[in-house]
């Protein structure tokens, strides 16, 4: 849970530095609550994307998420409208994980107890998060430019990426993106990207079918 | 730099409402009915397959370099890679990566 304060801290930094003002920073934070998707659209805005683009960049980032809202159908999908509403808003990855661990682990808790424990652990995790980035925000402008901090935002992806290059078929989409992202770069911003991530998406997913095949047939 | 206010409102609200629909999608709306195997292979690859083709053009060609390959952010972008992969953690590969930058570009700077 603790990764929220210094990533939240690093978006304030990043976005005041990109030039939102601290209302915009508060209000992206707040409203979209999901890291990866504020970065990417932060980077699409300062390479100068048009609206669309930036919007089909940041909800790709997020289309994870629709996973992770049908993994908690059958444990949540009882619980009333409004409470399935805000679990949903809150529903992001450090909750995800923690709640999913706890529900296959105890899958006999009552609905309402397991509706008790998601908010026991988005509680914390949501005010720090928006606490963390108000502060990176009003820190960030006494940082010096000099520092390479153009050069964080790249550095975060990177570090988002690595630790999910556990298996070869998610090295090979990783390394389509690259390669088509850079093939592309030429289209206006952001169409490249999306060509990219569809690519790399069918290369992944195809090497990952092919590999199950095979160790069908060795078994 | 300033960033067009009507265009980064747009973005956030746009934004925000899309997250949520996702978030909300099968929880709220489509209920009980299971994805189909080979949406959910796919949806699995999104980050994976979004980021790295976000990130590379930077890499390759900064634009604080005005597009010249910088072999600071390169290395840089490589040490983050690297401890990311070996350690499988987010905040030990931004450290690593920012050192790296950071005292790179002071060395650059004074050399």
């Amino acid at each position: 849970m603790f990764v929220v304060v210094p990533f939240g801290l690093l978006f304030g930094v990043v976005a005041m530095d990109a030039g939102l003002t601290l209302t915009q920073t508060m209000g992206m934070t707040m409203l979209v609550i999901a890291g990866a998707a504020q970065f990417t659209a932060l980077q699409m805005m300062v390479d100068n994307a048009g609206l669309w683009l930036i919007i089909a960049a940041a909800l790709a980032v997020n289309l994870r998420m629709a996973m992770y809202s049908a993994a908690l159908v059958p444990h949540l999908g009882k619980a009333p409208l409004w409470q399935r509403a805000l679990i949903a808003y809150m529903n992001f990855d450090q909750t995800y994980a923690v709640a999913s661990i706890a529900y296959e682990q105890n899958s006999e808790w009552p609905v309402e107890r397991k509706v008790t424990f998601f908010f026991g652990v988005a509680t914390p995790i949501v005010p720090t998060w928006i606490a963390a980035t108000l502060v990176g925000a009003l820190i960030g402008k006494s940082i010096p430019t000099d520092l390479g901090i153009d050069f964080i935002l790249p550095i975060t992806f990177i570090a988002l990426v690595g630790p999910m290059l556990r298996t070869v078929p998610q090295m090979i989409a990783a390394s389509v993106s690259v390669a088509v992202g850079l093939i592309l770069s030429g289209l206006p911003s952001g169409m490249g990207l999306l060509i990219a991530a569809a690519c790399a998406m069918a290369a992944g997913a195809a090497a990952e079918i092919w590999q199950e095949k095979r160790s069908a047939t060795w078994q | 730099m300033a960033v067009d206010a009507v265009l980064v409102w747009t973005v956030i609200a746009i934004l925000a409402v899309g997250t949520f629909l996702i978030r909300f999608s099968f929880l709220g709306l489509i209920g009980d009915r299971p994805l189909p195997p080979i949406v959910v292979r796919l949806l699995r690859f999104t980050p994976v397959a979004v980021l790295p083709a976000l990130v590379a053009p930077q890499v390759l060609w900064p634009n604080a370099t005005n597009g010249q390959t910088d072999p600071v952010r390169l290395l840089a972008a490589l040490t983050t890679l690297a401890v990311g992969m070996m350690t499988r953690k987010v905040l030990p590969a931004i450290v690593a990566g920012s050192a790296v930058l950071i005292i790179g570009l002071q060395l650059s700077a004074v050399g």
